[in-house]
């Protein structure tokens, strides 16, 4: 029920902003001073969802969310928290959803592990079927057993 | 009346297309010449009807009827003539309506230009794409009738959607149509082999084209969907892995490996249950986008329609077509002995790996697009999967597919030497490396995306070059030669140095992208990467269905006047929505993208500047890739062959309207 209300209230946010007239991605009063912090900042921020647009980062969004969430990443940055510290931050109180990069734990292993899984498979596939092309001619010519040869031969005496 | 006219010709076409599948596969079946030959009159009879239907919601459109619910919700009586037409697919009824449209002009044409085609095949060809037009002509009619009328027309309507209303995207939806509805022609030569259990090099011929001319149009469309992406959201991002897009990406990287995998059957008779597999898969994975779209089940910016009802349908009609051919497919794939034999080293080996490669990529690319759903479904964990995921997981395979591209375009059929290959390579290979290692030095210290794209994209478009010099022999007029190799030659290079040039520019634009973003005030000047911008002026300026805020700015290198630049901020009344117009100075070797925001509280602007290098390169590779399909569609060996003509008339309707 709580997922429902939250979802309801996700709709409204999103509507409200796109009627509002837009704020944009990065602003310039957001920007931090030191240039190294300002980038792990950029850098971080590419990772995270926006959590009411669709399919965004908070770096691109115009969200009004997405700029708060700019700046608790800065403030945390600030306060010197290392780059995962900062995601861990994030990720308690948003919950995973705001990852665009999911983790490899629990049944995620099968996402991150989907890829290579597949290519093994398909490479092995592959590789059965290109010695049997591979070998294809030999095979052809051992094709009749001992006695269909004994049979043949005889067919051949009778003629 | 044009309206009621329009709604009864759709309902006559979904009749046409009834017949049109079932009397020619009976016929087949049963050996009737009579019934077999039904399929043509029919399959023109359901064109021609559709064809009908969609002129009249055009005109419905054109002439702002407000009588119709779909014209209401997407248009609006001061919207531009161009916009007004590109309406008519900008919303789900008339997108159906054109995807129908499409089903049976593809329908048509092979009805109309198959005459080399055995009648068999051909009816059963035609009575597959039938069923496909059923399929979509009850969905139209049962859940999305476009000629619905409202009991109280409104004064005016509630205009389309102004991200929409642009040139690049006016033209995009069609051309992803008829990539998807292209690809629904190879799974109808694919079903039709499997009913009449029979796959030869024929066979390969005639489906080949046909997936030649989806995977163009698919590549057309999705470029133009990544440039409208880049000029009009207002950041300059090219590929943003989002749902939609992805449900366009996967058949097109399938309809890549069918064209390879077809050119095998063609040539050597061999992989023929591989490409009759990929065929089933590249249009199940065509339905898919269609669903993830239309059901708006991953919600994302394109989905404009959000009916489960539809939904549902679509699922159903996927669940149908790939579960029965699919289903068919296991039944009889064992009966497709392939007959070609070659080495371990060999154009065929180096054709399968291509083939494993692109295959796993769309599957990769499905499972992250699929994953967020499956995962709260099972696992009850809402999580994302985002451009991060996808840039981990998928690259690794272009790369490597960028790696072995030009060795494997040099082996011969049957059987090769990697070293005689990588010997006539030797001077790509160098090439490449000098490049790589000289932008390395240059750039000292940036990431090594940039020496990597410049590696790959100089490797493949020079292998390209090798590919083509050693086709013309030895010996004197090698040039004479060249100019005269078969289309078909020209179109394989062309086509793969347009993925090299499109692999570099992509790694060159992420790696080297500079950025600046500040408040300014009018008549100040601030320095990007050596050009220097003054905002002149920002004025109010009225258009014809929006309000806009345009700034002016100068735009100098070295003290020299470059260009003017008017980046605009609108706002659309009647739609309430903001949009951004970057304003952009296209250069060849680089973008200046810049993008005016809101006014500060000190009267000051915030402006973005971004200069994007090699920008343009990404979709001049992709045109690359077009041409080179065009280039080979074009040989003579398919316009000798049945079934050439068709792939290339395809694209007249959709110019005309």
């Amino acid at each position: 029920m709580s997922r429902l209300l939250q979802r309801v209230g996700a709709l409204w946010l999103v509507l409200l902003i796109a009627l509002a007239p837009a704020a944009q991605a990065v602003l310039p009063d957001e920007i931090l001073a030191d240039p190294a912090l300002e980038a792990r900042a950029r850098e971080i921020s590419k990772d995270l969802r926006c959590l009411v647009c669709r399919n965004e980062n908070i770096d691109e969004s115009n969200a009004e969310l997405a700029r708060d969430l700019r700046l608790l990443v800065r403030e945390r940055l600030t306060a010197g928290d290392s780059d995962e510290e900062v995601v861990a931050y994030i990720v308690d109180r948003y919950g995973e959803y705001v990852l665009l990069r999911p983790t490899a734990t629990g049944a995620n292993w099968l996402l991150w592990g989907a890829g290579p899984l597949m290519l093994l498979i398909g490479a092995g596939l592959a590789w059965g079927y290109l010695r049997a092309r591979a070998r294809a001619p030999r095979l052809q010519e051992a094709a009749l057993t001992d006695e269909e040869q004994d049979r043949l031969r005889r067919i051949l005496d009778d003629e | 009346m044009i309206t009621e006219l329009g709604h009864f010709a759709l309902t006559l076409a979904f009749m046409a297309a009834i017949v049109q599948m079932v009397v020619p596969m009976v016929g087949a079946q049963k050996r009737w010449p009579g019934w077999m030959a039904v399929a043509e009159p029919a399959a023109t009879l359901q064109f021609l009807m559709t064809a009908f239907a969609f002129a009249a919601l055009v005109y419905a459109f054109v002439t702002s009827d407000f009588s119709l619910k779909v014209v209401v919700e997407n248009s609006h009586s001061a919207k531009p003539m161009l916009y007004k037409i590109s309406g008519v697919w900008g919303n789900h009824e008339g997108s159906m309506l054109l995807w129908v449209l499409i089903v049976s002009l593809f329908g048509a044409t092979a009805a109309w230009f198959g005459g080399n085609l055995p009648p068999s095949l051909k009816a059963r060809v035609l009575s597959v794409q039938g069923a496909i037009g059923v399929a979509f002509l009850a969905f139209i009619l049962f859940t999305s009738n476009p000629f619905l009328r409202l009991a109280v027309p409104p004064f005016d309507g509630e205009d389309l959607n102004p991200l929409l209303q642009d040139p690049g995207l006016a033209f995009h939806p069609p051309f992803l149509y008829l990539g998807y509805v292209g690809l629904s022609m190879s799974f109808s030569f694919a079903v039709a082999a499997l009913i009449e259990g029979r796959i030869d090099a024929a066979w390969g011929r005639w489906v080949r084209p046909w997936t030649l001319a989806a995977w163009i149009f698919l590549t057309i469309g999705i470029a133009l969907g990544s440039w409208w992406a880049y000029y009009e959201l207002g950041w300059g991002g090219f590929w943003f892995w989002d749902p939609v897009e992805n449900a366009s990406f996967m058949p097109w990287l399938l309809a890549a490996a069918l064209l390879h995998s077809a050119i095998v059957v063609e040539k050597r008779e061999a992989l023929k249950s591989w490409t009759i597999l990929l065929a089933i898969l590249a249009f199940g994975f065509s339905l898919i986008g269609t669903f993830i779209v239309r059901s708006g089940l991953l919600t994302s910016v394109h989905a404009f329609a959000n009916d489960p009802e539809r939904g549902v349908f679509i699922l159903m009609i996927l669940a149908l077509f790939t579960g029965g051919a699919l289903t068919l497919f296991a039944m009889r794939a064992s009966a497709m002995e392939a007959r070609g034999v070659f080495a371990m080293v060999s154009r065929e080996s180096a054709l399968v790996v291509n083939n494993i490669l692109l295959a796993v990529a769309s599957f990769v690319v499905f499972f992250g697009t699929l994953w967020p759903v499956a995962a709260e479904m099972g696992f009850d964990r809402k999580l994302s999967v985002g451009p991060p995921y996808f840039n981990a997981a998928f690259t690794p395979f272009m790369l490597v597919l960028g790696l072995i591209l030009p060795v494997g375009a040099l082996l011969p059929w049957k059987r090769g030497r990697l070293g005689k290959a990588a010997w006539s390579l030797r001077y790509a290979l160098v090439l490449a490396l000098a490049l790589a290692l000289l932008v390395w030095v240059l750039q000292t210290g940036q990431s090594a995306l940039g020496p990597i794209g410049v590696f790959l994209g100089a490797w493949i478009v020079s292998g390209a070059v090798v590919d083509l010099w050693s086709r013309t022999g030895r010996g004197g007029n090698r040039l004479g030669r060249l100019a005269r190799l078969p289309r078909a030659d020209w179109g394989k290079a062309v086509a793969h140095a347009g993925l090299g040039v499109t692999m570099f520019a992509i790694a060159g634009l992420t790696a080297w992208e500079s950025e600046d973003i500040r408040v300014t005030r009018l008549g100040e000047t601030f320095e990007v990467s050596g050009f220097d911008l003054t905002l002149e002026k920002v004025e109010r300026v009225r258009g014809p269905n929006y309000f806009s805020t345009m700034g002016t700015v100068r735009v100098e290198k070295d003290g020299r006047a470059l260009t003017t630049l008017h980046p605009e901020k609108r706002v659309y009344p009647v739609a309430q929505m903001p949009t951004t117009e970057a304003a952009i100075d296209n250069g060849f070797t680089r973008d200046l993208y810049v993008v005016i925001g809101d006014q500060q509280a000190d009267g000051g602007y915030t402006v973005r500047t971004y200069v994007k290098p090699f920008a343009n390169w990404i979709w001049g590779g992709a045109l690359m890739m077009a041409l080179g399909g065009l280039l080979s569609l074009s040989d003579r060996r398919f316009r000798v062959a049945a079934g050439a003509r068709k792939a290339g008339s395809a694209a007249k309707p959709v110019a005309a309207e």
